[in-house]
C-alpha cells in the first residue's frame, strides 16, 4: 500500500475526488464495522473457558483434521490439474478450466446438493461405492473432506496455474539441456519457482476449506465429532448460546487474520 | 476526473437512491411472517387467504428453525408476526412480543422411504445398528420433542446427523440418505409419494404446540394482528388440519 506504484510522484493522493474519499470511508466502515461488533461483544473474561468446552475442542479438532485433508487433496490432484491447464495444449481444456472454476462461483448448498447426487447412498457414483465397497460417504468425516475440498480445491488450481504461467520457462529449458528428466525437472526447477504461488494457493484453499459451511451441512449432515466443523458450530451455537458462538467466530477471524498476514507480501508488496 | 460542480450530485446520488429504496411503492404494504419451518405449507396456504381477504397488504414467510428464528427476533429483525413450534422459543422473546396464543398442535411420527423397507415398526427400532437415523439438533423443537420422546420410549438412538430444522431431515430421508427420521406427522404429509410415516404411540409421543405473536417492534400493528386473527379463526383451523396439524390442546 504504502509507496508501490513509484512511477508516480509522492503526493499525487491528493488527486482523488472528494465523493471518492467519502465513498471509500463508508466502504471501509461497511467493512471494519462487523468485525468491531464481533470484538466489542466477546466475552473476554470468559473466553478461555468457552474455548475449552469440549465440542468447542471437538469442533476445533474436527475443523482441522477436515481443512487439512481436502488441502491434501487438493494438492493431490489439483496441482496435477494446474500444471495440465498451465502447459498442455489438450482438447477442451477451456472447458476444464470452466469447471475447475464453477465451485467458486456456485452456491455452496447448491454444490452440496449436487455432491449428494454423485456420492449420495443413491447418488450415480455413490450407489456403486455403496454397492462394491460398502462405502457411504455422507455423515462422514471423509464426507466433510471432500464437501471443503470440492468448494476450496479451485482457489489452488488457479492460483498455481497463474504462477506456471508467469514463470520463466528457460530455467526448464537449461534443465532438460542438461539431461534432466521431465519429473526431476518440474520437482528442483519448477516446483522451487512457482512456491510463492503454490503456497499462496494453498493458503488460501485452507482458508476457504476451514470456512466451508453450506457443502458440508448439505452433504455431511451435522453430527458433533464426526462432521460437525468450526463454522457449523458457530451456526448452531448461534441459536442458543451466542457467546460460545462469538468465541468460535474469535477462533476464525485469528486464523483468516494469519492467512492474510502470511500473504502480505504477495497482495501488499511494500518494496 | 470530476470537477466541483458535480461533486454534490456524486455525493447526493447513492443517497437518493438508499432512501427511495427505504420509502416502499406507494400504499402496498409488506408484513414479515417469522414461522417454524414446519408451517410452511400450510401458512403458504393462509397467506394465501390472507392476500385475498386484505387487498394491498403482502405476506411473505421467513420459515426456519423456530429457535433461528426467535435469535433473529432477538436481534432485531423485522419480523412483524413470529409463529413458534415450542413455547420455550416463544418464551425466549416474550418481552418483544404481545400475548402468544396457541393456535395449533402436532404429533411425531417416524418418517420412513415409502414401503417402509427396513421395517420400522416404532422408537425402539431405530436405535438397530442397520438403520442410519438423522434427528433435528435438540436446540430445534423437532429435535427438543424427539429426545422427549426417545426418553419415554426409552430408546437410545446415535444418530449419523442433527439437522438444523425439521425440513432438512425430511430431505435426507426424501434423498435415501436416512433411512428414519423423527419429524412431525404434518411433515409426513408434505413429503410426498416417496416417504411414509410409522405411528408413534400416544404414551411416548410428544404433543407440540404452536404459540403465535405479534410482534411489538412491528410499524404494521393493524395488519399483524389481523394475520394472527386469521390464522386462529375456524376456516384457518379447516386448512391447518388439512395438512395433519391438531386443533390447540385444551388447557
Amino acid at each position: 500500500m504504502t509507496g508501490a506504484p513509484r512511477r508516480r510522484r509522492a503526493g499525487a493522493s491528493s488527486a482523488a475526488p472528494i465523493p471518492f474519499v467519502v465513498l471509500a470511508a463508508l466502504a471501509v466502515g461497511f467493512l471494519a464495522l462487523p468485525l468491531v461488533g464481533l470484538l466489542a461483544q466477546t466475552p473476554w473474561r470468559r473466553l478461555a473457558d468457552e474455548l475449552a468446552a469440549p465440542q468447542v475442542r471437538l469442533a476445533l479438532r474436527l475443523s482441522l483434521v477436515c481443512s487439512l485433508g481436502a488441502v491434501g487433496i487438493s494438492l493431490l490432484v489439483g496441482l496435477p490439474l494446474a500444471f495440465m491447464l498451465a502447459r498442455v495444449d489438450f482438447p477442451g481444456r477451456n472447458l476444464v478450466r470452466a469447471l475447475t472454476t464453477l465451485p467458486m462461483v456456485l452456491p455452496p448448498v447448491v454444490g452440496g446438493v449436487a455432491l449428494l447426487l454423485a456420492f449420495g447412498r443413491r447418488g450415480v457414483a455413490g450407489q456403486w461405492l455403496d454397492r462394491a465397497f460398502g462405502i457411504t460417504l455422507p455423515f462422514t468425516t471423509m464426507g466433510a473432506i471432500l464437501a471443503e475440498a470440492f468448494v476450496a480445491m479451485p482457489f489452488l488450481v488457479i492460483t498455481t496455474e497463474a504462477g506456471l504461467r508467469a514463470m520463466d520457462r528457460r530455467f526448464e529449458d537449461a534443465a532438460a539441456t542438461l539431461g534432466a528428466g521431465r519429473w526431476t525437472t518440474f520437482r528442483r526447477v519448477t516446483l522451487p519457482l512457482i512456491a510463492p504461488s503454490l503456497g499462496a494457493g494453498t493458503a488460501l484453499c485452507w482458508a476457504r476449506a476451514l470456512g466451508e459451511f453450506g457443502a458440508t451441512i448439505t452433504f455431511a449432515g451435522n453430527l458433533p465429532g464426526s462432521t460437525q466443523t468450526m463454522p457449523l458450530a458457530v451456526y448452531l451455537a448461534l441459536e442458543n448460546d451466542l457467546e460460545a458462538a462469538i468465541a468460535l467466530s474469535l477462533v476464525l477471524l485469528a486464523v483468516s487474520l494469519a492467512v492474510l498476514i502470511a500473504l502480505r507480501d504477495r497482495w501488499f508488496p511494500t518494496a | 476526473m470530476l470537477r466541483s460542480r458535480f461533486r454534490p450530485v456524486a455525493v447526493l446520488l447513492p443517497l437518493v437512491l438508499l432512501t427511495a429504496g427505504c420509502g416502499g411503492g406507494g400504499g402496498q404494504t409488506e408484513i414479515k411472517v417469522f414461522a417454524a419451518a414446519s408451517l410452511t405449507a400450510a401458512f403458504n396456504k393462509l397467506g394465501e387467504d390472507y392476500a385475498a381477504a386484505n387487498s394491498g397488504t403482502r405476506v411473505t414467510f421467513n420459515f426456519a428453525g423456530s429457535q433461528a428464528l426467535a435469535t433473529q427476533i432477538q436481534q432485531g429483525a423485522p419480523a412483524d408476526v413470529f409463529a413458534s413450534a415450542d413455547v420455550t422459543n416463544m418464551d425466549k422473546v416474550k418481552d418483544l412480543v404481545s400475548l402468544p396464543q396457541v393456535f395449533a398442535s402436532n404429533r411425531l411420527q417416524i418418517i420412513v422411504a415409502a414401503g417402509n423397507p427396513k421395517g420400522v415398526k416404532g422408537l425402539a427400532d431405530l436405535a438397530r445398528d442397520d438403520l442410519k437415523v438423522v434427528l433435528a439438533a435438540p436446540e430445534v423443537p423437532a429435535g427438543k420433542y424427539a429426545e422427549q420422546a426417545l426418553d419415554k420410549a426409552g430408546v437410545t438412538v446415535e444418530p449419523v446427523s442433527l439437522e438444523d430444522d425439521v425440513k432438512s431431515a425430511v430431505g435426507k430421508v426424501r434423498l435415501g440418505e436416512a433411512d428414519a427420521a423423527i419429524v412431525y406427522v404434518t411433515d409426513v404429509a408434505a413429503g410426498g409419494d416417496k416417504v411414509e410415516g410409522v405411528d408413534i404411540p400416544a404414551d411416548q409421543n410428544v404433543p407440540a404446540t404452536y404459540p403465535i405473536a405479534t410482534v411489538k417492534a412491528s410499524t404494521h400493528q393493524r395488519q399483524a394482528q389481523a394475520f394472527v386473527d386469521l390464522v386462529r379463526s375456524a376456516q384457518s383451523q379447516g386448512v391447518l388440519q388439512s395438512f395433519g396439524f391438531l386443533p390447540p390442546p385444551i388447557s
